[in-house]
């Protein structure tokens, strides 16, 4: 299963305090709704705000980007620059 | 050989800038340079306090001045909700960026629109200006950001709620957001330290400092289709900002990019553009608004001041056990200071076990924080590379040392999570330690420093299209502005995917009817997206020439490949043919299925985070203060320098304004809220008599996610100088400077402190 890695604000928000978690999904979106279904309410904070990170590849507008059995994911805010 | 190893015909060879020769005679377009008949001039009418509650505005004597055609205020503009907008650095929000534009119910420092006026006339539109009254009640400001922190300092939002914080605050404050990255255990890291330094550092507020003033024409035609010339980093964020702030669809806006003289983040959002298109359309006539420099300083965004405290323990042997900071950045008026990229960054070029960044984004009553090179980066570096190099002396180790010890390589996790794939890091202090400055003698009261500094470059939304003429010569459109070269970057990865001569390329800017939907120009995206982009519709190109030439050869597609610059049969199985160039086939194109085009409009992922070393010599002049920097030499990773005049530009041109943000820049505010130095005689940027040339190094650790290796250098380059050249001064005069700017009068003062 992929290793996943939230904020802490999100982890505080809708985890009780866990930011690593283990989820099995083959891309984005149902890692989404994986998480969605265990923390009700994640899923749209997801996918409103955040870049991912799938073993180390930074991803702004991430959809069905694909996650390996052994990933890690991070989710990350989405961030630009000048 | 792919096009991470092979040999190159253009790539990485010194050709003609396309930009150069209009813009050193004079005939480059600027947002300022643009009229239309009939046009007349907008002005807008700022508050001269920095909070102040707005009871009234009566605009009846300005409405009725001779040769006054509009007049507006917030209440013309929709109240429109929160909406996320992704532009610069943080995201922001839509609501906050009207409020911005022009004050609505309270203004939040000086300088913030209140009105907008548009007259036949600049005379006449200032004298309007001057009948506008407004009737404005004193409230309370606060600029400094641990002023601004405390529970009871004036409120700059009134219902602005902390996020970040579980649970969530019930009492607003002047603390948008608060954020954290951990990795490992940081107490435990801390407690295997032998050598623990912390420090505490300030730094001002600067700004971007750009030639060009922000300027637009907009003009709107009878069936309300609005066109818009100016320049920005982005003319599609423009397009989509003046929709959202003014509620037109997006297909009825055009926006025209204008020449860009200088940006750095600072035109990553919108001022005066929905004020013109709301002008124009409201009076039917083209409407022109120019800054002066000094609304330039009070109107737009520099990037936050702020104050931070690092820490970080090693062992003796030099191994960094522990390393934390807290960040406080002001995000002026409204929220979205660069403090999350700067916990993200600052600790980005090591390899740590246990990692600890606190950040707050705090509103104060300045210009709201716009998004300046690298945002966030360099302060946040500033802190961190100047812990680092007392550190090295306290634990007797030669600086690049310690970070040769503690270097992130290839599979090192990042402070903010995910690992790096191939860096080059190392390389950048490989090279530091093989060129001639790193040992090179100092003379008296002189010292070196070194530093280095991360970034971690951005992909994103590009298009490019591109039309092979008649002739066989090519245009190149693309959608990103031009604000570092891009155009010549384009034009040689064009030239090397196609085979032709780099005479027969031209690249241009198109606008937002013209091509699809690029994001700004920031983020040191462009060379690595737009060049994705740019490479697909070549090689779009270049199958349809294949086609071409299979169709005149009567043989399969399939059986033509293109090599320098011609057609081929793949095999002598397919048949003999003489290669077909692309002008042969070029001008074959009617006879073979029409125009010839090749399209790509991609979201570009896999940019390569980029690293830079820098070693300054200063100087230090002990009667008066001034510091001197004698010898620079900037060391970065490109991965792969598509046309390395340009890249040792952007080192230049970082590393120059680095050292004017280390050394002199900074805003100064009277005690009634209102900025002292707005211009450039009084705000000190650094200009080509006070530096030295500054030497570069281009490393190539190629990007294994580009076709030709590219990695962003566009914004590395300003992240290293403010510790370097605070780590040479502390090498030549024995004092750690800790506030910026370190001006005369402060190095004067550490001196006397020292005695």
């Amino acid at each position: 299963m992929a290793q996943v890695v939230l904020t802490n604000e999100l982890g505080n928000q809708f985890a009780g305090g866990e930011t690593k978690v283990e989820v099995q999904a083959k891309n984005v979106r149902q890692l989404i709704r994986a998480l969605e279904e265990r923390y009700p309410g994640m899923g749209p904070e997801l996918e409103a705000g955040m870049a991912v990170a799938i073993d180390g590849e930074i991803y702004a507008d991430p959809f069905m980007e694909p996650i390996g059995p052994d990933s890690e994911v991070y989710f990350l805010p989405r961030i630009g620059g000048g | 050989m792919d096009g991470q190893t092979r040999d190159f015909k253009w790539i990485g060879k010194r050709t003609v800038r396309p930009d150069g020769v209009d813009k050193v005679t004079g005939r480059a377009n600027f947002g300022a340079d643009f009229s239309l008949p009939g046009m007349l001039v907008g002005k807008v009418l700022r508050s001269p306090h920095a909070h102040a509650r707005i009871l009234s505005i009566d605009t009846g004597k300005a409405r009725v001045l001779p040769g006054v055609k509009a007049v507006i205020t917030a209440a013309d503009l929709p109240d429109i909700p929160s909406e996320e907008a992704h532009f610069g650095e943080d995201p922001t929000d839509f609501r906050y960026v009207s409020h911005n534009v022009m004050a609505r119910g309270k203004a939040l420092y000086d300088g913030h629109v209140v009105a907008a006026v548009a007259a036949t006339s600049e005379a006449i539109a200032e004298a309007a200006l001057g009948l506008i009254e407004v009737e404005y009640d004193i409230l309370p400001h606060v600029l400094d950001v641990e002023d601004a922190m405390k529970p009871d300092a004036p409120l700059v939002i009134e219902d602005l709620i902390t996020q970040g914080i579980t649970p969530t605050p019930k009492k607003p404050s002047n603390i948008a957001k608060r954020i954290q990255y951990d990795l490992g255990d940081i107490a435990a890291g801390f407690k295997k330290a032998d050598v623990v330094i912390k420090r505490r550092f300030t730094t001002k507020p600067v700004h971007q400092g750009y030639i060009e003033p922000h300027a637009v024409v907009a003009s709107t035609s009878e069936d309300g289709q609005s066109l818009v010339w100016c320049s920005s980093q982005g003319h599609f964020m423009v397009r989509a900002s003046c929709a959202k702030l003014l509620g037109l669809d997006v297909s009825q806006l055009r926006v025209m990019p204008a020449e860009i003289g200088g940006g750095f983040g600072g035109k990553v959002t919108v001022y005066q553009e929905p004020l013109a298109v709301l002008m124009s359309r409201k009076t039917g006539r083209p409407v022109k608004m120019v800054m002066s420099r000094e609304e330039v300083f009070r109107g737009t965004g520099p990037t936050s001041g702020s104050v931070m405290t690092v820490k970080i323990g090693a062992t003796k042997k030099g191994k960094i056990t522990a390393a934390e900071a807290t960040l406080a950045f002001q995000a002026g008026a409204y929220p979205g200071s660069p403090v999350g990229l700067g916990c993200m960054t600052a600790f980005a070029p090591y390899d740590l076990e246990n990692v600890k960044t606190v950040g707050y984004d705090v509103v104060v009553n300045r210009p709201k924080a716009t998004a300046y090179r690298a945002p966030g980066a360099p302060l946040a570096a500033f802190a961190a590379e100047s812990v680092l190099d007392e550190l090295a002396k306290a634990l007797n180790i030669a600086p690049l040392e310690l970070r040769e010890k503690n270097a992130a390589r290839e599979g090192t996790q990042a402070p903010y999570g995910p690992r790096f794939g191939v860096i080059g890091y190392v390389a950048t202090l490989q090279a530091l330690r093989d060129h001639p400055h790193y040992m090179a003698p100092l003379g008296p009261n002189q010292g070196r420093g070194i530093a280095s500094g991360f970034w971690m470059n951005f992909g994103g939304q590009s298009s490019a299209v591109i039309n092979v003429n008649e002739d066989g010569t090519v245009v190149v459109t693309l959608g990103h502005p031009d604000i570092g070269g891009s155009r010549a970057s384009m034009a040689l990865m064009a030239a090397e995917v196609l085979g032709i001569d780099i005479t027969k390329v031209r690249a241009i800017i198109g606008d937002t009817h013209s091509i699809g939907l690029s994001d700004i120009t920031g983020g040191s995206k462009v060379t690595f997206a737009s060049g994705m982009a740019v490479v697909e519709a070549a090689n779009d190109v270049t199958g349809q020439l294949r086609a071409r030439a299979a169709m005149i050869w009567e043989v399969d597609a399939d059986g033509v490949v293109w090599e320098d610059g011609h057609a081929v049969a793949s095999s002598t199985n397919v048949g003999e043919f003489e290669p077909l160039s692309l002008a042969q086939i070029a001008a074959m194109a009617a006879k073979t299925g029409g125009p010839i085009s090749g399209h790509a409009s991609i979201n570009a992922k896999g940019a390569g985070p980029g690293f830079g070393t820098h070693i300054c010599d200063v100087e230090v002049d002990r009667e008066t203060g001034r510091v001197t920097v004698v010898r620079y030499t900037a060391i970065q990773d490109a991965g792969r320098a598509i046309h390395p005049s340009y890249v040792e530009g952007q080192l230049q041109g970082g590393a120059a304004q680095g050292i004017g943000w280390a050394l002199n820049e900074e805003y100064v505010y009277g005690d009634d809220g209102r900025l002292q130095n707005p211009g450039f005689l009084d705000y000190r940027m650094p200009v080509a008599s006070d530096l030295p040339m500054i030497d570069t190094v281009i490393v190539e650790v190629p990007n294994p996610n580009h076709p030709f290796g590219v990695r962003g250098v566009g914004e590395v380059p300003i992240v290293p100088p403010l510790a370097a050249v605070a780590n040479a001064i502390e090498d030549a005069i024995g004092v750690r400077m800790t506030d910026l700017p370190m001006s005369p009068p402060r190095i004067l003062a550490a001196l006397e402190d020292k005695l």
